[in-house]
């Protein structure tokens, strides 16, 4: 990155380490010169206040991770908030099902920006080993995901892996620019960053082929082409929850 | 003829519904069964329960099964398909039974037995739910684990296991239940509460809606399944062996009693014995595992009523719990330890002088927060007197394990029917009589302390030799043997392709989890796969029950309450 500024008095033969990524050293001087998105940027990725949506064994991984043997505190993301609003970085840990699905998108909607998503653990990423009837098979069904953690669950050093490459993401400004153009470029751990990724507008909740989408979503390909077999569909399945949900 | 043993009131029962009820011979290892039909089970349970001779007092589990695909001599008669087994226990003989209930293919539907035992209610759902048995007369027959968007009934064989159905917000419980209740005309005004999912009080996945006079709950409504992962149909696809990872995920804050629970129950259907030297380990990690479910249940508690110090004490004696659990199987939560006849590999050698080290530590970490919590003047006044359950509303509520003893029954596995190494040590069971929160923290704290007991008598004693079975035909030959001989090498291909053969038959096991009774229903075919294979998740009924219990009482008592109930959503759903 290009270090834009007036140039700063250093002493002569010493070269002063930059103080952050963007940041150039003052070289002992009472002022730093920089441009506002990197130092914002920097602050941001520092003070990350993560709202844990834990459900389930990934969540008492994160518990571990928060506590005093791993302190995440160093990291400056200790600061657990139960409050979408108070966010900015959504941790979903666990196995996230059918039933727990529109919760999650809620909160999500509720965050606001700038906020970042880490999926925690294989169930969060892909549904792991549970290719059943009532799991969601990877949480970017439904929101965008930044950073993918494997692991079942994943240890905490992993997940604090995951954290600074977030971290790294917003110093770099990647991740706002991204989201500007309804693209995101996750990062899975332990993997070279992959870039090949569907736009976010069309990956929300990318649902079960032939049946309907939530309301307010684009009709999926399928039902555009047979139209007239969505509707008898729909009758029919209307027909099968009256009987079963008296 | 004499009656089977532990069924020495069937003569009695016989002869009042005249010949509508009949004792089956299963396994040695199995609980005596009871045959009846669909019209006369509401009779036969009434009787089970109040004929002293009988006493049935606990409900335990209601394991639906849907009989279609079972091959030769198993099949269910022309016209059958479905069936309901009730899994009952009698606290003052010490005994289990199933009864069971044959049910047809076209519109299987039983009478409910909530009015016998009020903890059906929810198994009832459940069943309905799950494989669409009927249950005529329930007072809120609709769907638990799924949500309303969901069409047919997953369990039955005939369901597609990757067929998934979208749920929306409108599918999820009508608020408009907690409206409806009753108000009485002084009331002023009321407010209807939701109270989670994702609420940290409610660790995740719990949801209860509330109505609210001021800050006194008048009615509330619980609803669980946010973290339904269909475990029962999974296992459905998976050899016996690989249902252990599954297991893990039950309750995941102390797996390794449910891969000792799950390898007890396959191992009876086998009639394999693991060495001794495999059940000392079991034992002692399931301890372990048990005094960590105990300490995050009371961390995670007291954190909810503000008291963040604990967290940090109760958390430190896990991590080192970890190292160890880390150590013998590789991983530090879901460990998948357990094997079918024996365990995964044996302990570190320096596992003895590390469980000492740990047990001191430990001691000293409880009685830091013991020290802080027991007599603190705060925690009194939250704790005693809340969420009172009496002695008679836990059985009737089909509770067990700790919070069963916090309400006045010394009812435990380890010490009514000893399995593993607990026959062989000296330990007490605590049972409190006040039945409320500080009860129930009592005896967690107690618990504890005789876990690391347990510990210390079976690390003076702890046996040598191998940890595995030596019959190739259920764990797989050791690697040398496989390289070097033919047979070795069979039994290897066949176990890793085949899974373990386990003979056709039926089985009940149950083992005491951190929470009560782990039971595992499990129909076997003959194959490698289990037919179906039914928890019993010792949550289900507490929380079953938490919307009674926190009626009449304040919001924040109702935190503590959840709390200390110890609700783990992976058991709870499944």
């Amino acid at each position: 990155m290009k270090i834009t500024g007036p140039s700063l008095p250093i002493a002569p033969g010493k070269i002063a380490p930059p103080i952050a990524p963007g940041v150039p050293s003052t070289g002992g001087a009472d002022f730093l010169t920089t441009k506002l998105d990197v130092a914002v940027q920097w602050a941001q990725s520092n003070s990350l206040w993560p709202m844990p949506f834990g459900t389930a064994c990934c969540a008492i991984e994160f518990m571990s991770v928060v506590s005093s043997h791993y302190d995440l505190a160093r990291f400056g993301a200790e600061v657990v908030r139960f409050s979408p609003r108070q966010a900015d970085l959504l941790i979903v840990a666990g196995t996230v099902v059918d039933k727990l699905a529109p919760v999650l998108k809620k909160i999500y909607d509720q965050m606001s920006e700038p906020k970042w998503v880490i999926s925690m653990g294989v169930c969060a990423c892909t549904g792991g080993f549970y290719r059943a009837y009532h799991v969601v098979q990877g949480v970017d069904e439904i929101v965008p995901v930044d950073v993918y953690v494997a692991g079942c669950p994943p240890t905490p050093e992993n997940l604090i892996l995951g954290i600074m490459m977030l971290q790294k993401k917003i110093q770099s400004g990647e991740l706002a620019r991204h989201r500007e153009a309804k693209t995101f470029v996750p990062i899975r751990v332990g993997e070279d960053p992959v870039t090949a990724i569907p736009a976010y507008s069309n990956a929300v909740m990318a649902h079960v082929p032939g049946r309907h989408a939530l309301p307010g979503m684009p009709p999926s390909a399928e039902d555009e082409a047979t139209p007239g077999g969505k509707r008898e569909m729909d009758a029919e399945i209307a027909a099968a929850r009256g009987r079963e949900n008296p | 003829m004499a009656p089977p043993k532990g069924l020495e009131f069937l003569p009695v029962l016989e002869k009042n519904l005249g010949g509508r009820v009949t004792a089956r011979e299963g396994l040695a290892a199995d609980v005596p069964t009871l045959v009846t039909d669909a019209a006369s089970l509401h009779e036969t349970a009434r009787f089970l329960r109040d004929d002293p001779a009988a006493a049935y007092d606990l409900f335990l589990d209601l394991a639906s099964a849907d009989l279609s695909r079972l091959p030769g001599a198993q099949a269910p008669k022309t016209g059958e398909r479905f069936q309901a087994n009730y899994i009952l226990y009698s606290t003052k003989r010490n005994a289990h039974l199933r009864l069971k209930v044959n049910l047809p293919e076209k519109e299987p539907s039983v009478p409910t037995l909530t009015d016998v035992w009020p903890a059906a209610n929810w198994f009832e759902r459940e069943a309905w739910d799950l494989m669409g048995i009927d249950f005529k007369g329930h007072p809120n027959q609709k769907r638990l684990l799924t949500h309303g968007g969901f069409v047919g009934h997953a369990l039955r064989k005939d369901y597609d296991a990757k067929q998934r159905w979208l749920c929306t917000e409108e599918d999820l419980l009508q608020t408009e239940l907690a409206a409806q209740t009753d108000e009485p005309s002084d009331m002023f005004e009321t407010t209807t509460l939701n109270f989670g999912p994702s609420q940290p009080a409610t660790h995740g996945t719990l949801r209860i809606v509330m109505r609210l006079d001021g800050e006194t709950i008048v009615a509330a409504e619980s609803e669980c399944g946010y973290l339904h992962r269909c475990f029962e149909k999974m296992s459905e696809a998976h050899t016996y062996s690989q249902v252990f990872p599954y297991t893990d995920r039950l309750n995941y804050c102390s797996p390794m009693l449910n891969n000792n629970g799950y390898a007890r129950a396959i191992e009876s259907l086998l009639g394999v014995t693991p060495p001794p030297r495999a059940l000392a380990v079991r034992t002692i990690l399931g301890e372990f595992s048990r005094v960590m479910d105990h300490l995050v249940c009371l961390a995670a508690n007291l954190v909810d009523i503000g008291g963040l110090t604990n967290f940090w004490y109760a958390y430190q004696p896990r991590e080192e719990i970890y190292s160890l659990l880390e150590a013998c199987s590789g991983a530090r939560l879901t460990v998948s330890y357990g094997r079918i006849g024996g365990l995964a590999k044996d302990v570190p050698g320096n596992f003895v002088p590390w469980c000492r080290e740990i047990i001191k530590g430990t001691r000293e970490r409880i009685s830091d927060v013991e020290t802080l919590v027991t007599r603190n003047k705060i925690v009194w006044n939250r704790f005693r007197g809340t969420g009172v359950v009496t002695k008679e509303q836990a059985l009737a509520w089909g509770f067990t394990g700790p919070c069963l003893r916090a309400s006045g029954v010394p009812f435990d596995l380890r010490k009514d029917q000893p399995y593993e190494w607990y026959g062989e040590v000296d330990f007490d069971v605590p049972v409190m009589t006040e039945g409320d929160n500080y009860a129930r923290y009592l005896v967690r704290v107690e618990e504890m302390k005789q876990s690391l007991r347990i510990i210390e008598q079976i690390l003076d004693k702890l046996p040598g030799g191998p940890v595995r079975s030596d019959d190739y035909r259920v764990i797989l030959p050791p690697k040398e043997m496989v390289y070097n001989e033919m047979e070795a090498l069979i039994y290897h291909f066949k176990l890793v392709f085949e899974g373990v053969k386990v003979p056709p038959g039926e089985i009940y096991s149950a083992t005491e989890g951190a929470n009560g009774e782990l039971g595992f229903s499990v129909i076997s075919d003959g194959s490698g796969f289990p037919y179906r294979l039914k928890v019993r998740p010792p949550c289900f009924p507490l929380f079953a029950a938490f919307e009674k219990i926190i009626k009449g009482g304040m919001v924040s008592d109702a935190v503590a309450t959840l709390g200390l109930l110890n609700i783990i959503a992976g058991e709870l759903d499944r």
